[in-house]
């Protein structure tokens, strides 16, 4: 089978480079009575259009990081530099604007609404944008064109297959021509040849331009990477070779 | 984007939104009917009352409670002689009398000219009560004049009367009632006769006075096949039917059986120069209870009653249906109501925890704290619709299946009774045994109960149902404001 069941569509505009710039942040939780120190001390710096992934034993760090760098959380401390944006100073007006036009995010779990088509859960995304109607409708045409589900566009998610709901996910994630894409474990739900389709519809959009920020177990989405970071008891490391 | 949201989310839990709109569906029905069966009872009350004391009456001036063996009783006395003797032997009694309500004490007639010149009293007329009783049977012929002296009738005790010893038993007797009202026929701006209309011949009029005229009631004029011209005996004393009224009210019958003018009322019940009730108008409705202590001062031993007052005396069913909605009605209809908002409220907040991934997924890709608040509160707001829609068609039904039912009320301003125990009872003379109880009721109404539909409980039931969303939607709302993308996602791993 191949990728996508139709040409695609043209590619989303190139994205403006972004720069990621963490220093010194950490993030510690309060859980049933306990202190835990998710992130301690973290510096890191990932260049527009790279294509980054984070390894790591469960419990390490890897979500938190990655939801730092959705601008969903705050760290305890440091900064998170998204361009000219520190994250961590941002009111929360600023960071939902920072999500709505900036980030794409794809999860492990889809999390698609079981009760919208896959063209509603697309639209989704374009909803804080402000655009009309037709443009709208324009571009979630365009994303699903460009994840090779053009034709499924009526399907709910429960008529989808699991690599189907997943492409779902990446379009919603990319039809708001994000700077960054942020996939927390994307193939994590998903059998091998669903997980080739996967990485191949995320490796065309980083060949697009698209920085690529990837939290995964999977040595075969690792082995993709431009980079790949460990993140382990708080603290990262490149060990790219 | 909202509305197809909206309804998706609806539509996909249909379990919960048709738990949450019942709920509200039936809190608005059961406020419907309940507010209408009240406006419904009030009427009749109303309706009883004008029926009684006319249009009009503010206050009634009556006499105190009588003491027992006081008051007016029916006494019979029949002479070694009396009645007529029938082919075979027996004996036709027969004899009428006009008494005054054995539970309450009279007024002195002047009682209307002082209460007329009380401050704040605009009109008055003075009414005096009476019942009349009609006893009548059949002896059967007397032992002294039978053939057989010595044969004893069966079954019947041995009489102690003026024949001497030895009982004859055997005979029938029955007691007739109806009501009769002696009023001053000038009078018609307040009182019984203010509620009425003439339906045959003519009302009673000034040139009445003095006369042994009547004016009856169509319900009981009919009942007794009485028609304008006849004549009906009243207290043993035969008066011309000049007219027949009736209430203005379709349920309801008027004050009284018999009306005859007030004098004449008087003399032939032998209970002297007296009323038993003042129909008073005061001037306002401000004045009214200044008046009415300036009564109660001028009357310490009357009993001086308001609309209030006068309200409380209606007893029978009507009495009763009050009661009940008032007090089991309007408290059913709240705790429902609270039941249903608390439901409303709970389910509204169960989904939100439901939907925390669904929310958390939402701001993280965009949507704003007021978005999401806005969407949770709208599917309450339609929950809380479609409930009000329900329960107004419920309601409605409700309300028009009581006015096709038509349930007929008895109202009872008042009971009184009396028996051989009280004092009434008399000698026969010659024979004959006790008689039972004879009950007196004064002018008693069937009114048939509505359920009026009014503005104000559409209005309340859409207001009950748009707040039953809000008050759902905001407590839902909150919960997801609170709900911190990282956590929510956190939270389902």
């Amino acid at each position: 089978m191949t990728m996508t069941d139709t040409e695609p569509a043209a590619a989303p505009d190139a994205a403006p480079r972004a720069q990621y710039r963490l220093e010194g942040v950490t993030r510690t939780y309060t859980q049933k009575g306990r202190v835990v120190k998710a992130l301690a001390g973290v510096d890191l710096a990932i260049d527009a259009g790279d294509f980054v992934t984070i390894q790591g034993p469960t419990g390490g760090g890897k979500s938190t990081l990655l939801q730092l760098l959705g601008a969903l959380d705050r760290p305890s401390s440091g900064s998170v530099r998204l361009g000219d944006i520190d994250v961590a100073t941002a009111n929360n007006r600023e960071l939902g604007r920072i999500r709505a036009h900036e980030i794409g995010f794809v999860f492990q779990g889809f999390n698609l609404i079981p009760t919208l088509t896959a063209h509603e859960n697309v639209d989704m995304a374009l909803e804080p944008l402000g655009l009309s109607k037709d443009e709208r409708a324009a571009r979630v045409a365009e994303a699903l064109a460009h994840v090779g589900l053009a034709e499924r566009a009526d399907h709910r998610p429960g008529e989808l297959s699991g690599g189907q709901q997943q492409r779902v996910a990446i379009a919603r994630a990319i039809v708001k021509r994000p700077r960054v894409l942020l996939a927390d474990e994307p193939t994590g739900n998903l059998d091998e040849s669903m997980r080739d389709e996967i990485l191949a519809v995320l490796q065309s959009l980083n060949d697009e331009g698209l920085t690529l920020i990837v939290v995964t177990h999977d040595s075969a989405v690792a082995r993709r990477a431009r980079r790949r970071l460990r993140l382990d008891k708080g603290t990262v490391r490149d060990i790219t070779r | 984007m909202y509305l197809t949201y909206l309804r998706r989310e609806l539509a996909g839990r249909k379990k919960q939104t048709i738990i949450v709109a019942a709920g509200l569906a039936i809190a608005i029905a059961l406020v419907m009917i309940v507010n209408s069966l009240a406006a419904g009872v009030s009427a009749a009350q109303a309706q009883a009352l004008e029926s009684v004391y006319g249009v009009g009456t503010d206050l009634t001036v009556t006499g105190a409670q009588a003491a027992p063996g006081e008051g007016g009783g029916a006494r019979f006395d029949f002479g070694q002689d009396g009645g007529s003797t029938t082919d075979d032997g027996a004996t036709e009694l027969s004899q009428s009398r006009l008494v005054t309500e054995p539970i309450r004490s009279t007024l002195d007639a002047s009682t209307l000219d002082t209460v007329t010149g009380v401050e704040g009293v605009s009109a008055a007329s003075a009414a005096l009560s009476l019942t009349n009783m009609t006893f009548s049977g059949e002896l059967p012929q007397r032992p002294d004049e039978s053939a057989d002296s010595g044969a004893a009738a069966e079954g019947q005790p041995p009489q102690q009367g003026e024949g001497g010893g030895g009982g004859f038993g055997g005979g029938s007797f029955g007691v007739d009632s109806f009501t009769v009202l002696g009023i001053d026929p000038s009078a018609d701006a307040v009182g019984p006769l203010s509620a009425v209309e003439v339906s045959d011949g003519r009302g009673l009029a000034s040139s009445d006075d003095g006369e042994y005229v009547a004016v009856l009631d169509a319900t009981y004029a009919s009942t007794a096949g009485v028609a304008v011209g006849d004549a009906i005996d009243v207290g043993g004393q035969e008066f011309e039917v000049v007219g027949i009224v009736s209430s203005t009210s379709d349920e309801a019958d008027t004050a009284s059986d018999v009306y005859i003018p007030l004098e004449v009322a008087q003399e032939l019940s032998g209970a002297g120069d007296v009323i038993s009730t003042v129909y008073v108008q005061a001037e306002s409705s401000d004045a009214i209870a200044s008046v009415q202590t300036a009564l109660q001062e001028q009357f310490p031993e009357a009993t001086v009653s308001s609309q209030a007052d006068l309200a409380s005396t209606v007893s029978g069913s009507l009495s009763s249906a009050s009661t009940l909605i008032t007090n089991l009605g309007t408290w059913l209809s709240l705790i429902v109501l609270a039941v249903a908002l608390v439901l409303a409220v709970l389910f509204t907040i169960s989904g939100v925890s439901r939907r925390t991934r669904e929310f958390g997924t939402l701001k993280a890709i965009g949507w704003s704290n007021g978005r999401v608040v806005g969407q949770v509160a709208g599917e309450s707001v339609v929950q809380g619709a479609i409930g009000g829609v329900v329960g107004l068609v419920i309601g409605f039904a409700g309300i028009i299946a009581i006015n096709l039912i038509s349930p007929t009320i008895s109202t009872a301003p008042a009971v009184q009774s009396f028996g051989p125990d009280s004092g009434q009872g008399g000698p026969m003379g010659g024979g004959g045994g006790a008689f039972g109880n004879a009950v007196m009721q004064s002018a008693g109404t069937d009114i048939v109960l509505t359920a009026p539909i009014t503005l104000w409980v559409v209005v309340a039931a859409v207001g009950i149902a748009v707040l039953g969303g809000l008050v759902a939607g905001a407590f839902g709302g909150w919960r997801a404001a609170r709900l911190s993308p990282a956590e929510a996602l956190r939270s389902v791993g």
